[in-house]
């Protein structure tokens, strides 16, 4: 069930025992999770299985509760924050795509990472130019149709998910997350998502993809993650499991809370 | 929209960039205002608006309250008010006042007033920020709290403040080098700098951000607790400026120092262009809405209609101007739901 390539290389990002609790609803129950360089890890789950709270919890949002420990190629780091996971070079494309929609498109391209010049002021030229470059080569916009100073509230879906993924890709990150990206996209729009995905690994990269829609994740993930209630219900090589299995176990897990047929039996 | 990659679209479906209008729009429609008072003032009252005196007046009183409101539209921007800001101009001041008669050094008692706006307004925005707190609500408490405070230390005395025994300080806030009235070139120089931090640095950035969706700021990685708190000194640190500039000007501090300040400060940011809900904001809007205030102060009175009605105007003032930004606002929402996804 563990990863048979993993014994000699250290993860990207690993959690060790990481619980989340809200009040009196723990949202996660000691999760252990590994990304390894260059893989895709799918992560599927039932609404409120707690693939979100995880998301968050791995970008710095959410402080994990104490005893759970956060590790980066293998260092540990107490202060994590969302700053902190940025400037290591973790992007997340979030669900609810975190884009101030009242601004500018330059705006939101270099949110909470705004390039200043050497005496400190914002660099908005560079800002504006580098929009104006990203979105014509990596979303396919003629430069006719959108400019960087458009707000993003006149933007289509498709065309906000489009910021929120280039930005995640602008910085280089090694490590992507994406949060349900292909939410209300439309076929084509999902399909260029999923082609992103590929590039990442391509390009040498992580990622994390979290989706209901287990035919969006499966083709193109490494190794795959089920949560179930803030546990971790199972953990696949994609080698090792058959989407037809892999849906049999997730129907069962969704009735029995566990994956094994003794166990529901 | 269903058949081709992600984003395009026909060529011609949108003009390229925002037009001129679009951008500035709002910016332009307070100058219009502003030259259509002018106008309608200039055909009131000729003999006082084509005589310089009156433009020096102005020249004079409105900065008293429009470089509160300068710093107010940082305030505004991430979505929060300031009520307090007429209590801490005059604990601001008390505490000046308070130091020099213990025999400190002007300008250590000066820095000290400045610091004591700076700690007002770290604690409304900490009370703000941290605890989420709504700032209407909290702000009208601390404007009693400090206003109380400030009468304590008082003892609700006030001490006079002329010009031979500060001859440094009263250059400083009320002199007129070439002939213009310094409190004027103040404001100018608090605009450009505040314009410049505004829109030419990080922490600019990240009060149009938080403004707009806190949320999406926080998940970015933005500090909006630290944001708005600085916001928040801001308006205490120039509020102590300015109501060191007001008792200077009138050779005396009041201990009522600021009552009055409210309407105008908040009346100029509004009708500047700020939006209510935060995420939209212009400083240029807020300077020369300050003085379009400030003429209507005096162009009442010098127009002959009776001084009652100055309060009337800017009641109207802030409904108006807040009630246009709410329509516009949810046209354009409109627009980009119905005729854009």
């Amino acid at each position: 069930m563990a990863d048979a390539r993993g014994a000699d290389r250290v993860p990207v990002i690993e959690l060790k025992g990481v619980s989340k609790t809200f009040g009196e609803v723990r949202s996660l129950a000691g999760v252990d999770f590994k990304v390894y360089p260059g893989e895709i890890v799918g992560l599927l789950g039932d609404n409120g299985a707690g693939k979100s709270t995880m998301v968050k919890t791995i970008m710095g949002y959410y402080r994990p509760d104490p005893g759970g420990e956060i590790y980066f190629h293998g260092e540990r780091i107490h202060d994590w924050s969302v700053a902190r996971a940025r400037q290591l070079g973790i992007e997340t494309v979030y669900q609810e795509r975190a884009l101030s929609e009242k601004q500018p498109i330059w705006r939101n391209m270099f949110m909470g990472r705004e390039p200043h010049t050497k005496w400190g002021l914002l660099d908005v030229k560079r800002m504006r130019e580098e929009s104006a470059r990203l979105m014509s080569e990596h979303m396919g916009f003629t430069s006719a149709a959108v400019h960087p100073d458009n707000v993003v509230m006149t933007m289509s879906g498709g065309e906000k998910q489009g910021v929120a993924i280039t930005r995640a890709l602008y910085f280089d990150a090694e490590l992507v997350v994406l949060d349900e990206p292909t939410m209300g996209l439309s076929l084509s729009e999902t399909k260029k998502t999923l082609d992103f995905i590929e590039g990442i690994k391509k390009a040498g990269k992580s990622a994390i993809f979290i989706d209901h829609n287990i035919f969006h994740v499966y083709p193109v993930v490494d190794r795959l993650y089920v949560l179930d209630r803030g546990k971790v219900a199972g953990v696949f090589n994609k080698s090792e499991i058959s989407m037809d299995e892999l849906i049999a176990r997730l129907y069962r897990v969704a009735r029995s809370g566990s994956m094994e047929e003794q166990a529901a039996s | 929209m269903t058949t081709e990659t992600l984003g395009a679209r026909p060529v011609g479906n949108r003009v390229a960039p925002p037009s001129f209008l679009r951008r500035y729009g709002s910016q332009l429609g307070i100058m219009g205002v502003g030259i259509a008072m002018w106008l309608a003032f200039v055909a009131l009252a000729p003999r006082v608006f084509l005589d310089i005196d009156i433009y020096k007046a102005f020249a004079e009183t409105t900065p008293l309250f429009a470089l509160i409101a300068l710093a107010l539209t940082f305030v505004v921007i991430t979505g929060e008010i300031d009520l307090s800001f007429p209590s801490v101009m005059a604990l601001g001041t008390a505490v000046f006042c308070l130091l020099v008669k213990a025999e400190w050094p002007q300008w250590i008692a000066l820095l000290a007033g400045l610091a004591t706006g700076a700690l007002c307004g770290w604690i409304n925005g900490a009370l703000v920020a941290r605890l989420n707190i709504p700032s209407l609500v909290i702000t009208i408490g601390t404007q009693f709290l400090y206003r109380g405070v400030e009468l304590v230390l008082m003892n609700g005395t006030g001490v006079p403040l002329t010009p031979d025994k500060y001859p440094v300080l009263a250059a400083v806030f009320t002199s007129h080098p070439f002939g213009v009235p310094v409190e004027t070139l103040w404001t100018v120089l608090v605009a450009v700098i505040l314009w410049i931090v505004l829109n030419r640095t990080r922490f600019g950035a990240h009060v149009f951000l938080v403004g707009d969706n806190p949320t999406s700021a926080r998940l970015m990685g933005v500090n909006a607790v630290r944001v708005k708190t600085l916001a928040f000194m801001l308006v205490g640190v120039v509020a102590v400026f300015a109501g060191l500039m007001t008792s200077f000007v009138g050779y005396y501090f009041w201990p009522t120092t600021g009552d009055g300040f409210l309407l105008n400060s908040i009346a100029s940011v509004f009708l500047g262009g700020t939006s209510v809900f935060g995420g939209t904001g212009s400083i240029v809007g807020t300077l020369v809405a300050s003085y379009i205030i400030g003429a209507i102060n005096a162009g009442i009175v010098s127009a002959g209609i009776n001084a009652f009605y100055t309060q009337l105007c800017f009641g109207l003032v802030i409904v108006v101007s807040v009630v246009l930004q709410t329509i516009i606002e949810r046209r354009v929402r409109r627009q980009a739901i119905g005729g854009r996804s």
